[in-house]
């Protein structure tokens, strides 16, 4: 197998050093899948050699919450572009959600998208199960069966739904436990929420828009912080969106429950103020908040309470978003735009520095998705997943024609620093150049 | 003035005043034998109506019929639309067929922001979901105005005819005065209401103090951001006020637990005559239509005296000309020779 020489990088690993590129800089070498040396001056005969002076490595990216639509959905994403996006975006893994067509809720289909990840080879793809029969909140799906087929499940989600019932929340978070399993809940209380269409407050009032209101949130994740500690068993929140949520998950994690939660780029940095224009690419669910949730969630993501970023990329073909905004689906892409959108909104800002973003965006979301050879820190004989950033890219207008399928980034036009350079999965270039490799 | 009407925030005061006085110049017009101006001659506007509402589609249709205007009514029932052709592609389909104006009406809201997007010609917004209606507030505006403002025997919220209390600075270039300090509370479904949104906006930029009187769960959550007052009491507001505006109540809101009975609701909140006793001598009751005669408000009061009902959809074809004719014509008006 091709081995690659990496010169002059700037490891960026959780607990590692260098949160300035150029700082603690080092060579390191990839063969056979592994990290196979790490220092000054390396060289290696036949080995590819990349220039990265200037450029942070980062432990491979991971998502814990990507909808790549297939099956049933390929007008919006298959599996092959939505992992050449994910790769683009810095990701050597990524979670597929369940809500396909059919629902990923039998050991049949999460093979078939685990296989499907296999073949595209642009990122590893770890299917989530769903947690009820089709999505519809009244029975448990076969999780055992999910949990011991080829997929290997260990997250399990109604993402899109909530699992509103506790005790069927109840009895999922206790089942999963024979399995080292946790429960990714899509916290929305279904009643608080009925024909929701934006964040409730000054914006959807003036908008006439059904408000979504925070309470129907925190209502669902208060409650499952109590299931979760009751139990015994792993939670972990889908896309925290207000500063009440953060609150609540400071306070479960402050008793030692086993509680987990991830924030999303674009409720990092846009707000309801966006929705003025009725223009859908800004509907998304949760909804986009307010000034203050926004900086809550940064707060908490840099203080830890929020465990990890997650896309939540979620395309949708042009006429789901070209229309009334009531008729819209609910949904932004973010694979290509996460790292970014989070070097603006976490780094630039002061809040966290390089390794808090491996830890973050690599470390924690392999952890808590039971993901073995991702998430670990680049060091001699660990897996080579890794990713090479420019932090000093001057920022450029978001494009809306990416490798996705699907053009809803509610970045388009935005200025955004930095850039993914390269992305290595066990070794081989998924990514050069920006480019796919 | 803005090329669309979509929202009542879209207009200045002055815009505002610039409508009035139009409407005001084109309502003599109504009392003559021939009520035909030929201002919009060869220009086209279509009434794109996805939403059944007879009153306010004929009301556009008279005023662009008495501008000249060729009218296209487009109903959406029976239409492509109902085969599930996109908002989009009813735009462009119109934009083809060379609309100058169109005047829409939509159950979603931001349905006429969306389409100013896809289309050349003007948007009048004739209603968007639960957003607004911009022609409502003005032809409120110009009733209340008709009635309580510049015009002769009008009386200002003071209790003074305007004459004697004089012009507090609010005229505008015609001489047409604005609404200031007259005191209108709102009463209702707020919440669902977009004559509700579009008037608030609209009279506090005329000048007029807006009161919103109901039932905390028929009032936005942030409408403490709104420009006016808030009140869940009404029997307090009424001897207070110089219009009280009467919102239509769904009788489905009921079953949302927003109030617990049709019954509870007219006795804490509809407008009976021993409430309607209440209010100041000079005091008006409107309402934008269609009324549940015995829920918002009692038979005796909706055919009394004080109400301007009737007025309101004749003031409504006026004040609709103005608009077509200010967003097509230009901002010079004809001399109407009599």
């Amino acid at each position: 197998m091709t081995s690659w020489l990496i010169k002059g990088a700037t490891p960026a690993a959780a607990g590692g050093q260098g949160s300035t590129a150029g700082h603690g800089a080092t060579d390191l070498l990839l063969a056979d899948g592994t990290i196979t040396a790490v220092g000054a001056g390396l060289s290696e005969a036949g080995a590819h050699v990349l220039d990265a002076a200037g450029l942070l490595a980062l432990p491979g990216l991971v998502d814990l919450h990507t909808h790549l639509r297939e099956p049933g959905r390929e007008d919006a994403e298959t599996v092959e572009t939505g992992t050449r996006a994910a790769a683009l975006g810095g990701f050597t893994a990524v979670h597929a959600m369940a809500n396909t067509e059919p629902v990923a809720d039998t050991a049949g289909v999460v093979e078939q998208v685990w296989r499907l990840g296999r073949a595209a080879g642009h990122c590893d793809v770890q299917p989530v199960g769903a947690v009820t029969v089709g999505l519809a909140g009244s029975r448990l799906a076969e999780l055992g069966t999910m949990a011991d087929s080829a997929a290997r499940v260990r997250v399990f989600s109604d993402d899109g739904r909530c699992v509103s019932d506790p005790l069927l929340m109840r009895r999922a978070l206790e089942y999963v436990k024979a399995f080292d399993g946790v429960i990714a809940q899509h916290a929305q209380d279904p009643r608080l929420t009925e024909g929701a269409q934006l964040n409730e407050g000054e914006i959807s009032g003036r908008l006439g828009l059904v408000g979504w209101p925070a309470v129907a949130e925190e209502a669902i994740i208060a409650r499952d912080c109590l299931l979760a500690a009751h139990v015994g068993s792993a939670l972990h929140v889908c896309h925290v969106s207000t500063a009440g949520s953060a609150e609540i998950i400071r306070w479960a994690k402050s008793k030692g429950w086993p509680v987990t939660a991830e924030v999303t780029p674009h409720h990092l940095l846009l707000t309801d103020e966006l929705a003025v224009g009725y223009d859908p690419v800004f509907k998304v669910n949760p909804p986009l908040r307010t000034a203050a949730d926004v900086a809550e969630l940064r707060r908490a993501l840099a203080d830890g309470t929020i465990d990890c970023v997650a896309t939540d990329h979620a395309p949708h073909p042009v006429e789901a978003k070209e229309t009334e905004w009531p008729e819209a689906a609910f949904g932004m892409t973010g694979l290509e735009t996460a790292l970014r959108v989070v070097q603006q909104t976490m780094v630039d800002t002061g809040l966290l520095d390089w390794p808090g973003v491996a830890d973050r965006m690599s470390v924690r979301p392999a952890r808590i998705g039971r993901l073995t050879g991702h998430g670990v820190p680049l060091a001699v004989g660990g897996p080579a997943n890794l990713t090479l950033y420019d932090p000093a890219a001057p920022a450029e207008a978001v494009s809306p024609n990416g490798a996705s399928k699907s053009r809803n980034t509610p970045f388009a036009g935005m200025l955004l620093p930095g850039r993914v350079v390269a992305t290595f999965l066990r070794g081989a270039p998924t990514v050069l150049d920006g480019k796919l490799a | 003035m803005k090329r669309h009407l979509i929202s009542a925030a879209d207009l200045s005061r002055g815009d505002a005043l610039l409508i009035l006085d139009t409407a005001e110049e084109l309502a003599s017009l109504a009392d003559r034998p021939i009520k035909k101006l030929p201002t919009l001659r060869g220009r086209t506007v279509v009434n794109l109506f996805f939403e059944d509402s007879t009153r306010t589609r004929i009301s556009f249709e008279a005023a662009a019929k008495r501008l000249s205007a060729d009218v296209i009514n487009f109903s959406a029932k029976g239409s492509s639309v109902a085969k599930g052709e996109s908002l989009k592609d009813t735009a462009l389909t119109l934009e083809a067929m060379g609309a100058d104006a169109v005047v829409i009406r939509h159950s979603a809201s931001g349905a006429a922001h969306r389409l100013a997007g896809w289309v050349r010609g003007s948007v009048v917004n004739a209603g968007d979901g639960t957003h607004e209606h911009p022609t409502q507030a003005l032809l409120d505006a110009f009733t209340i105005r008709r009635r309580l403002g510049g015009g002769p025997g009008g009386v200002r919220g003071d209790g003074k005819p305007p004459r004697e209390r004089g012009d507090p600075g609010g005229s505008s270039p015609r001489g047409g005065t604005a609404l200031d300090g007259i005191r209108v509370t709102i009463v209702g479904d707020v919440l669902h209401s977009r004559v509700a949104r579009s008037n608030v906006l609209l009279l506090s930029t005329l000048g007029a103090q807006v009161t919103l009187a109901a039932p905390p769960t028929l009032l936005p959550l942030a409408v403490d951001t709104w420009p006016c007052a808030v009140s869940y009491d009404l029997d307090a507001e009424l001897p207070k006020s110089d219009v009280v505006m009467m919102l239509r109540v769904q009788q489905e809101r009921m079953t949302a637990a927003y109030f617990p009975s049709v019954r509870e609701y007219s006795r804490r909140y509809g407008l009976d005559a021993a409430r309607m006793a209440r209010l100041p001598d000079h005091a008006i009751v409107m309402h934008p239509g269609p009324m549940n005669r015995g829920v918002e408000i009692a038979a005796e009061v909706a055919d009394s005296a004080r109400s301007t009902i009737v007025e309101q959809v004749a003031n409504g074809v006026t004040t609709r000309m103005a608009v077509l004719y200010l967003l097509l014509g230009g901002t010079e008006f004809p001399e109407v020779s009599s």
